[in-house]
C-alpha cells in the first residue's frame, strides 16, 4: 500500500505543478496580437511555393502572400484593383491590354520588378516540361497555345515588354475575364535568375523554393518551413507598399483534422481556422459567437450522370432523378452547414450573372417522366449505383438521395464509397453510373463553370455532348459585350439543365472561426483573403 | 554467440528486400496515380510529369533504379511535396516521432512497471485489483478516444496543457506522450505482474527472504531482473509499434511526425514517399526486434547457454 500512496502523492504533485506553471502563460494568440504575428489554419501541407507547379487552395493562400500579380482584387467587392501595374488601358476591340508597372515594385532581393519578368514568367508557365496544370490559362494570349504545343516561337508570344515599365498583351479574342485571370496565382511573376541558379528553368522541385533561397515580390517573404508543423512568411521590407503592411509574420498551420483545429482555436493557439467541423456549426450559431464567419462560396456540389450508360442515356430518366430531389431538406437536415439549395450549376455570381434556367423539385412530373421512359412507379428500373469518395458528408447525402428516390420514384439505388484516388480513376474512365462531384470557380465568371461541359472537356466526365451548347460557349468567348455574353451563358445553361447530365444540390458555404483581434479579414464568395491588408488589435 | 547475431543480421536483408518489392508491386497496382486530381490535368501534363519522375520507364527498371539509388542513401524526390526530397521529409518527420515514442515508452515503463510490481506484491487483493483494472481500461481505450478525452479535460476545461503542437509551447509534449504510452503502460503492467509473480515464488527469493534481506532489496535487486524479462521481449516490437503506429496521436495533436507523412503519402500515391517510409519503418522494426533479442540473451543465462550450444 505504501507504494501506491507514494505514487498517488507523486501524481498529485505533478498535476499541481502543471496547473501552477501554466495558469498565467500567455496564449499564442495573445502573444501574436502583441507582436503582429498571425496564426492561421491552412488545411493541408502545401506541395510547393512555385506558382507553376501548384494547384490547391492551401498553396494559393501561401502564394498570395509571397507574390503579387499585375492586378489584385478588392476583398469586399472582388473588383479588380492595381497590383504591380498601377494602371492599364484596354483597346476598343478588347484585344490589347497595356499595363504600366509601378516604379517602386521590387523583388525581395532588391531587384526591380520589370515588364520582362512577366513575359519570361508566363513563357515559363508555357514550357511543357514543367507540366504546369494551369498552362492553359495563358492560351488566351496570342500564340500562348501554339508555343505550348511547339508550333510557335516564344519570340512571337502576345505578351511583350515595350520597356521596363510597360507591358503589352495581345489576346486571341476579347476575354472579359482576362484581368481576373491575371490575379490567378499561375500569372504571378517568378524571379527567373533565382530559378536558374538552382536548376533548369523548366524543372520542378528544385531548391529555389526553399526559404534560404526564395525570392518573391509579395508583401511577405518565406520564413521558416517545417513540413506538417507550420510555414511562416515574414514581412518583406522591399515590398512597394511595405509601410502599409502591419503584420510582421503569418504562420500557416497544415491542420487536416478540423476538430484539432477547432480545439486549437478555443485554447488560443490560432487566430483563424481554415474550416469548422460540421457538427460544431450549430454550437457556435446557437451561442451567437461573433467568432463564427459563415458565407457562401463560389462552388457547387452536384452529382454526375454517366449519359453513356443505360438507362441514364435517356434524358427522361435523368430528369426524373433530378426533379425528385428535395434539396432544401438535404441542406436543412442532412448537411446542416448553411449551404444554399442549388437548382442550377453556376452559383449566384457577384459580377452579376444569375442563372435563369432552374431544375424544378416536382415529384409528380418526375414520376410521369419515369413512366414515359418505361419505368412506371420504378418497376423494372435497374439497380444503379452512386459512387462517392468515402467521407461522412458524402455518405449522408447519398443515403438521403437513396431514400428520396425510393420514396418518390420507387427505384432502388446502391451506394459505393471508395478511396479518393480510386474514385478519381473510376470517374475519369467513365466507370460509374452516378457519382458525386464539386466544382470551385477559378475566377468570377460563369465561364469557369459552364466551360466544363463542352464536348470532350477533361472535366466533363459525363459523356454529355451538345453542339449547340459548345457553340454558345465558343461564341461567349469571342464576345466583349458582357450583356450579350451573359445571354449566351443563359442559353447554354438552359440547354445543360434541360439535358440534365448533372444534378446540382447546393452552393457551398464556408464556415470558419476568426478571433475579434483580427482586423481587415473580409468575407467574400471567392474566399480571397490576402494578409497584406490585415492587422491584429490588442 | 557472434555467429548467432551475424546470422540474425543477415536474415534481415532478404526481409527488407521482400518488403521493398511487395510494397513496390502493391502501390503500383493500386488504382489512381500520384498526379490524379479532382480537376482535369491535361494528358500532356501527365505525360511530362511521368517523364520527369521516370514513371514511363518499364516497372522492373524503375524498381532497380530505385533500389540502386537507395543503396546510395537516396530515397528520391517526393511527388507531392516537390520542394522536399523523401530524405528531407524523413529527417524532418522522424525526430518528432522518435521523441514521442521515447517519452511514451518512458511513461509506459514507469507507470506500467510500478503498477505491475505493486500488483504482484499482494496478488488477489485490492492492491492487485485496482492497478490491474486500470490496466485493462488502458488496453481497451484506443488512443483516438483517450487523446480527445485528455485534451478536453487538461487542455480545454482546466487549460493546464496546450491542445496541439510539438515543441512550440511548453508542455505540449505531455498529453501526446501519455496518450500514446497509456495502452503500452497497461500491457507492461500486466506482463510485469505475471513475470514478477512467477519470480517471487522461486526458491531463491524464499532464500533471500529467509536471510532477512529488506523487501526493497528483494523486489528491486533480486526479483526485478527476472521479473522484467517478458517486458523486455515485449519492448522490442512495442517500440517499433510505437514508432510506426503513432499516426493517430500525431494527427490528434498536430505533431509533424513521420506517421502523418506516411499516411498522407498513401492517400496521395506519393510512390517514393510510401517506399521510403515503408523501408525505413521495416528497417526500424527489424532492428528493434534484433536489439530485443540481444538484450534478452544478455539478461537470461539460460538463453545465453542455449545460443552458445546452438552455435
Amino acid at each position: 500500500m505504501k507504494f501506491s500512496l507514494q505514487i498517488a502523492i507523486l501524481f498529485l504533485a505533478l498535476l499541481t505543478s502543471l496547473s501552477a506553471c501554466n495558469g498565467k502563460r500567455k496564449t499564442l494568440v495573445e502573444l501574436g496580437n502583441e507582436q503582429q504575428i498571425l496564426h492561421v489554419g491552412n488545411g493541408d501541407e502545401i506541395s510547393s511555393v512555385d506558382p507553376h507547379s501548384t494547384s490547391g487552395m492551401p498553396e494559393y493562400h501561401v502564394i498570395l502572400s509571397l507574390y503579387e500579380g499585375l492586378v489584385s482584387k478588392n476583398t469586399k467587392t472582388l473588383a479588380i484593383e492595381p497590383g504591380v501595374a498601377e494602371r492599364w488601358e484596354i483597346s476598343d476591340d478588347g484585344l490589347i491590354y497595356t499595363f504600366h508597372l509601378r516604379d517602386d515594385a521590387k523583388w525581395s532581393n532588391g531587384d526591380k520588378v520589370v515588364a520582362n519578368d512577366f513575359v519570361q514568367t508566363w513563357l515559363r508557365g508555357l514550357m511543357p516540361a514543367l507540366a504546369n496544370e494551369y498552362a492553359s490559362s495563358m492560351f488566351v494570349v496570342k500564340n500562348g497555345q501554339n508555343i505550348y504545343e511547339g508550333k510557335a516561337d516564344p519570340k512571337d508570344f502576345g505578351a511583350v515588354a515595350l520597356d521596363d515599365r510597360t507591358l503589352q498583351v495581345t489576346l486571341n479574342a476579347p476575354t472579359p475575364y482576362f484581368l481576373q485571370l491575371l490575379d490567378h496565382h499561375s500569372a504571378y511573376p517568378v524571379h527567373i535568375p533565382t530559378i536558374k541558379k538552382f536548376g533548369k528553368i523548366d524543372e520542378r522541385g528544385t531548391r529555389w523554393t526553399r526559404p534560404e533561397n526564395f525570392v518573391g515580390n509579395g508583401a511577405f517573404v518565406l520564413g521558416e518551413w517545417t513540413p506538417n508543423k507550420y510555414l511562416s512568411v515574414k514581412k518583406s521590407p522591399t515590398y512597394w507598399n511595405a509601410k502599409n503592411v502591419r503584420l510582421n509574420e503569418v504562420r500557416y498551420y497544415p491542420i487536416q483534422k478540423y476538430t484539432t483545429e477547432e480545439r486549437m482555436f478555443r485554447s488560443g493557439q490560432l487566430h483563424a481556422t481554415y474550416y469548422l467541423p460540421r457538427e460544431k456549426l450549430a454550437v457556435y450559431k446557437n451561442a451567437h459567437d461573433p467568432a463564427l464567419r459563415s458565407y457562401p462560396n463560389f462552388a457547387t456540389y452536384f452529382y454526375r450522370f454517366n449519359v453513356t450508360k443505360k438507362p441514364l442515356d435517356d434524358v427522361r430518366v435523368r430528369k426524373a432523378l433530378a426533379y425528385s430531389i428535395d434539396r432544401k431538406r438535404i441542406v436543412e437536415f442532412v448537411t446542416k452547414f448553411g449551404q444554399i439549395p442549388a437548382y442550377t450549376l453556376t452559383p449566384p455570381d457577384e459580377n452579376g450573372y444569375v442563372a435563369k434556367a432552374k431544375m424544378p423539385y416536382d415529384v409528380a412530373l418526375a414520376k410521369k417522366l419515369l413512366a414515359e421512359a418505361g419505368f412506371p412507379n420504378g418497376v423494372g428500373f435497374p439497380r444503379l449505383t452512386i459512387t462517392f469518395n468515402s467521407t461522412d458528408e458524402h455518405q449522408h447525402i447519398a443515403e438521403a438521395v437513396q431514400q428520396m428516390w425510393k420514396d418518390n420514384l420507387g427505384v432502388d439505388i446502391a451506394l459505393e464509397a471508395t478511396e479518393w484516388k480510386v474514385f478519381l480513376d473510376k470517374e475519369k474512365q467513365l466507370d460509374y453510373q452516378i457519382d458525386r462531384a464539386s466544382w470551385i470557380g477559378d475566377y468570377l465568371d460563369p465561364n469557369t463553370f459552364l466551360e466544363m461541359f463542352v464536348t470532350n472537356n477533361g472535366n466533363n466526365r459525363t459523356g454529355f455532348s451538345d453542339p449547340r451548347y459548345d457553340a454558345l460557349i465558343a461564341k461567349a468567348a469571342l464576345e466583349s459585350n458582357q450583356e450579350i455574353r451573359f445571354g449566351y451563358f443563359q442559353e447554354a445553361e438552359k440547354i445543360l439543365m434541360d439535358a440534365a447530365p448533372i444534378l446540382p444540390f447546393y452552393t457551398y458555404n464556408w464556415n470558419r472561426l476568426i478571433t475579434s483581434s483580427v482586423k481587415g479579414w473580409d468575407d467574400n464568395i471567392m474566399d480571397y483573403y490576402p494578409f497584406k491588408n490585415m492587422y491584429l488589435e490588442h | 554467440m557472434f555467429i548467432f547475431f551475424l546470422k540474425r543480421i543477415l536474415q534481415s536483408i532478404p526481409v527488407l528486400l521482400i518488403v521493398s518489392l511487395v510494397t513496390f508491386v502493391m502501390i503500383r497496382s493500386a488504382p489512381g496515380g500520384p498526379f490524379d486530381q479532382d480537376r482535369n490535368v491535361p494528358p500532356t501534363v501527365i505525360k511530362n510529369l511521368n517523364a520527369h519522375y521516370h514513371l514511363d520507364d518499364p516497372l522492373w527498371k524503375q524498381y532497380l533504379d530505385y533500389m540502386f539509388n537507395l543503396l546510395q542513401g537516396d530515397f528520391g524526390p517526393s511527388f507531392k511535396f516537390q520542394s522536399h526530397t523523401v530524405n528531407d521529409l524523413i529527417s524532418a518527420g522522424f525526430p518528432p516521432t522518435l521523441e514521442l515514442a521515447f517519452y511514451a515508452t518512458l511513461f509506459a515503463l514507469v507507470i506500467g512497471l510500478t503498477a505491475g510490481i505493486i500488483a504482484s506484491l499482494k496478488p488477489n487483493s485490492l492492491q492487485d485489483y485496482v492497478p490491474m483494472s486500470s490496466a485493462m481500461l488502458g488496453i481497451c481505450l484506443p488512443s483516438f478516444v483517450l487523446g480527445p478525452l485528455l485534451l478536453l479535460i487538461f487542455g480545454i476545461w482546466l487549460q493546464w496543457l496546450p491542445v496541439a503542437g510539438w515543441g512550440q509551447i511548453p508542455g505540449d509534449k505531455i498529453l501526446p506522450s501519455i496518450t500514446l504510452g497509456a495502452s503500452y503502460a497497461a500491457y507492461i503492467a500486466r506482463i510485469s505482474r505475471g513475470g514478477m509473480l512467477e519470480v517471487l515464488s522461486q526458491d531463491y527469493i524464499r532464500t533471500a527472504r529467509a536471510k532477512g534481506l529488506s523487501p526493497f532489496r528483494i523486489v528491486f535487486v533480486h526479483a526485478l531482473r527476472g521479473g522484467i524479462t517478458p517486458v523486455i521481449s515485449f519492448l522490442g516490437p512495442a517500440i517499433a509499434g510505437l514508432l510506426a503506429g503513432s499516426f493517430v496521436v500525431e494527427t490528434i495533436f498536430q505533431i509533424p511526425g513521420l506517421g502523418r507523412f506516411y499516411v498522407q503519402a498513401a492517400f496521395n500515391r506519393d510512390y517514393t514517399m510510401i517506399m521510403g517510409c515503408t523501408i525505413f519503418f521495416a528497417f526500424l522494426i527489424v532492428s528493434f526486434n534484433l536489439l530485443a533479442d540481444i538484450i534478452l540473451v544478455w539478461l537470461n543465462p539460460r538463453l545465453r547457454q542455449h545460443v552458445s550450444e546452438g552455435n
